[in-house]
């Protein structure tokens, strides 16, 4: 049996221990804001929070997680500013890999309250987006940072 | 009058899912409209398209998916603005796939140009309806009332009363004739072309709230992972999954038969595990063992099939246009110009792969699928287990990015197949090595250009041929030829040159070929403006003003053949001044005059039309000292006609810039044997951020032209415009694609 922490509520998960945390998120806890791009960290759908760092769920193994908090972004009260900025600069598109984005950007404000554009390409090219909104991310996180400075 | 009993509301998605089907009536909105069946509850529902209740709430239907290019959010604006509503109290209802939509497949960029008129006829209708329940009420003429949003005014008398007060007394009258609608002025509109809306799911999508086909749940359900053929056709021999049975979470494994040409959309064949969770049946395929029987496709080699094309493309082809007579010119002698150009398959790589729920019970099935087109998995989920059309009911839910995948509904079927076997509901998921190695791929592609050169440096003949596997394979497998594939780019070349000849030459396929993104525009644009900017290059012209030369003066050009559908011939000439205005803004806007001539720094320029749409496009390139190119900026002028939502055209545009990098530098998909060699983003690659153009302008041109597309013709001036600016650059003039395989150092 593991025990973890989601949004500061503890789960149990009993089953494979080498089951990838992002299908313990989607297929067993429900929480779907949480994506599946690559299954192989290259693409950044599944970033979640783990102990505030982002982390690719899809590569990280339940029995690994540990003590550790984890967030999703079921786990971030709306609207964060960053969330607030990306429905000011009109960020999405499709919106498949956005709550990834959101979540990358987020842990990159937290570390770094003032990015410039190239902390930010840095920070969020392990993100994809096929939509190609890479402009107006850039923009948003730069529209958050002035807003929580 | 229709009642709505059922009115499923947003976030009707979520749980279980329900499903909310309006019934009713016909496409083009037949007189009499909508006719009254009764006034029980103080719902106005006009007709299939939009219903308003009592607290106001207006809810209109969207039939098109949502993938990424707003069709969703733009179709049920126009519907808003002719109703003179409050968008915030507008929700969204997704249609199931039913015909009674008319066409339903959200491609070819036309989702707004195909239905802008019908939208403003259902809005207008119901507008007009409220306006006389409220005139009938207060004893007044309708022409003396008006509306202002959500609410019908008779200014005269100061009253006024909201539309869901007027609901239950507008729903009892007849519905208007379409004759009689008045429809708003431009001027009048509230919400198309302005900028105040956003996309409808906006909030959802930020939050992690929206529901994509990946997180579509049905009680009950299993989960499956398909391990397809390698190669196309190959059947299964024998195979054993001993080993898979030991995976924790996995159930068992099932076959689906291999697919018979023609593929159609139907699946692929091969072994599903069936598991306790998504996880468990992708570690059971791992633990697979297949043997496959021979297929005629492993013998598809991609160094060798180019091989094959080229040679096509240097022999006479098929000829889809002809002015003037190119061989007496070149007969002439004089200049002579020559040059070949090659693209790769490529991948669509939505983020969101293939995936889809599905139910069989009774007869029927219950599907729940991110598709573009719900119609088509009506098709073909009917055709592959035997049933009716009918009997298969397809709720769509939002799309990760489609870009043409999502059109064809395999993994539907395969869910469906699977659940009949299995008598519960399957969600079957697709792996990113399943998306890029099993796609319906963009084809690859050789093209042949030649030119005579005038004592001005300008073509006196221009011969184009162009040689792949065509989308109609996939239909008709004896298909060599390509067919729409000539209205993209190929059969409408815009240039003043007097003898003019478009041919295309025969192919076979190996892997089935389907639309991507601006589908055949992508390499003959690539062909095109690649060889006009080498001719540009001889001449000794500037590029953008050469280009303009070559077009000529402003004229609608001739096009005595099938370009789209006649119907778009008319409404939408090809008008050569529209096409030298988006030259004159992106040169305009780019400083292309004064652009710095350094070496290692360079602009070029591209413009096309396509899904009746003007672009033109000016790429600036950075190439560093080991060769890397870098994208600063990006200029590119749009004329859509009228436009719904510009910010939207914005963000298309933008996002094809990224779109055109990832196939510019990296996009390229080949086989081997057979086989695939390219299975995920480490060796298919797309453009992160760091890569992608830093800044895109998109510079809308103000237009009272009837809408045309604006998902798709962002992506094929790009590739040649970066190509150009390359060659500007560096003095490298570059063939094929992608980038990758020149070096610039
Ligand atoms: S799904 Fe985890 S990085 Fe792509
Ligand atoms: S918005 Fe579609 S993948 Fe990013």
């Amino acid at each position: 049996m593991i025990r973890l922490k989601i949004n500061g509520k503890e789960k149990n998960f009993d089953g494979d221990p080498e089951m990838p945390l992002l299908w313990f998120l989607r297929d067993v806890a429900g929480m779907t804001g949480t994506k599946f791009g690559c299954g192989v960290s290259l693409c950044g759908a599944c970033t979640v929070h783990r102990n505030g760092q982002p982390i690719r769920s899809c590569s990280t193994p339940m029995k690994e997680i540990g003590d550790s908090e984890i967030t999703t972004i079921e786990g971030i009260a709306p609207m964060h500013p960053v969330q607030k900025a990306w429905m000011e600069a009109r960020v999405p598109q499709c919106g498949y890999c956005q709550t990834g984005q959101i979540m990358t950007a987020i842990a990159l404000l937290k570390e770094n309250k003032n990015p410039s554009d190239q902390d930010i390409d840095t920070a969020m090219s392990g993100n994809i987006c096929r939509c190609g909104t890479y402009q107006r991310i850039r923009a948003a996180i730069h529209q958050a940072a002035k807003e929580t400075a | 009058m229709k009642l709505i009993e059922n009115v499923s509301r947003r976030g009707f998605l979520q749980g279980v899912l329900a499903s909310g089907v309006f019934v009713l009536s016909a496409r083009f909105v037949p007189e009499p409209l909508w006719a009254a069946e009764g006034d029980k509850a103080a719902a106005l529902d006009p007709n299939m398209w939009l219903s308003i209740a009592s607290d106001g709430t207006v809810t209109i239907i969207a039939h098109r998916s949502e993938m990424g290019c707003g069709s969703r959010t733009a179709l049920p604006l126009i519907v808003t603005d002719e109703l003179d509503a409050d968008w915030s109290k507008v929700r969204l209802d997704q249609a199931v796939g039913d015909p009674k939509y008319g066409d339903q497949d959200t491609d070819g960029s036309h989702s707004v140009r195909s239905s802008f008129d019908l939208m403003r006829q259902v809005g207008a209708s119901a507008r007009s309806m409220l306006v006389s329940a409220a005139a009938t009420q207060w004893s007044v003429s309708p022409k003396d009332c008006s509306t202002e949003p959500h609410f019908v005014v008779h200014k005269a008398s100061g009253r006024k009363a909201g539309y869901g007060e007027l609901a239950a007394a507008a729903a009892k009258l007849p519905v208007p004739p379409k004759e009689d609608l008045v429809l708003k002025s431009r001027s009048e509109w509230r919400y198309i072309g302005k900028e105040t809306t956003s996309l409808f799911d906006l909030p959802d999508i930020v939050t992690g709230k929206a529901v994509f086909g990946m997180d579509a749940t049905m009680p009950g359900m299993v989960y499956a992972s398909i391990e397809h053929p390698p190669v196309l056709g190959q059947k299964i021999k024998s195979y054993d999954d001993k080993a898979t049975l030991q995976v924790a979470g996995v159930q068992k494994t099932l076959t689906i038969d291999t697919v018979k040409p023609p593929h159609l959309f139907q699946p692929l064949g091969g072994v599903a595990v069936i598991a306790d969770n998504t996880w468990a049946a992708f570690q059971g395929r791992k633990k697979l063992k297949i043997d496959w029987d021979t297929s005629s496709h492993s013998t598809y080699n991609s160094a060798e099939f180019r091989k094959t094309l080229e040679s096509t493309s240097r022999q006479a082809g098929k000829v889809v246009r002809n002015v003037g007579n190119v061989d007496a010119e070149f007969a002439k002698g004089g200049k002579i110009v020559e040059a070949e150009y090659y693209t790769p398959h490529l991948a669509h790589a939505s983020m969101e792969p293939p995936v889809a729920v599905a139910e069989y019970r009774d007869g029927k099935v219950v599907a729940w699928a991110p598709t573009q087109n719900p119609q088509a998995v009506q098709d073909t989920v009917a055709t592959a287990l035997g049933i009716k059309k009918e009997d298969v009911t397809c709720h769509v839910t939002l799309l990760g990015g489609g870009f043409g995948r999502k059109s064809k509904p395999d993994q539907v079927a395969e869910a469906a197949i699977l659940s009949k076997q299995l008598g519960k509901p399957v969600k079957v998921v697709w792996t990113r090595e399943d998306d890029i190695r099993f796609d319906f791929f963009h084809s690859v592609a050789a093209m042949y250009l030649k030119a005579s050169i005038g004592p001005d440096g300008k073509p006196t003949a221009w011969l184009q041929r162009t040689v792949y596997p065509p989308i109609n394979s996939t239909f008709d497998a004896s298909s060599k030829y390509a067919d729409d594939e000539m209205g993209l780019g190929w059969n409408n070349l815009p240039f003043d040159i007097p003898n003019h000849r478009a041919e295309n030459g025969p192919a076979d396929y190996h892997v089935r070929i389907g639309w991507l993104r601006s589908v055949a525009n992508i390499y003959h644009a690539f062909a095109i403006h690649s060889f006009i900017d080498e001719l540009a290059a001889l001449a000794k012209k500037d590029p953008a003003q050469y280009l303009l030369d070559v077009i000529g003066p402003s004229r609608i050009v001739n096009l005595d053949y099938k370009e789209d559908e006649a119907e778009d011939k008319l409404k939408y000439p090809l008008d050569t001044a529209r096409l030298r205005r988006v030259i004159d803004i992106a040169v305009e806007k780019s400083g292309w005059a004064k652009r710095p001539k350094v070496k290692g720094r360079g602009m070029g320029i591209a413009a096309h039309r396509s899904f009746l749409t003007y672009v033109a496009t000016v790429v600036e390139v950075e190439v560093d000292n080991r060769g890397q190119i870098h994208i600063p900026n990006v200029w590119t002028a749009v004329d859509a006609g009228t436009v719904v939502s510009p910010d939207n055209v914005r963000n298309q545009f933008e996002g094809a810039a990224v779109f055109g990098t990832s196939l510019a530098l990296y996009g390229e998909i080949t086989a081997t044997n057979g086989i695939i060699d390219q299975s995920n983003f480490n060796n298919f690659q797309l453009a992160r951020m760091n890569h992608a153009p830093r800044k895109t302008e998109v510079h809308i041109v103000e237009s009272d032209a009837p809408p045309a597309g604006v998902g798709e013709p962002g992506v094929p001036p790009f590739a040649p415009a970066l190509c150009n600016a390359l060659f500007a650059a560096t003095g490298k003039r570059v063939r094929e694609l992608p980038l990758s395989k020149t070096k610039f150092a």
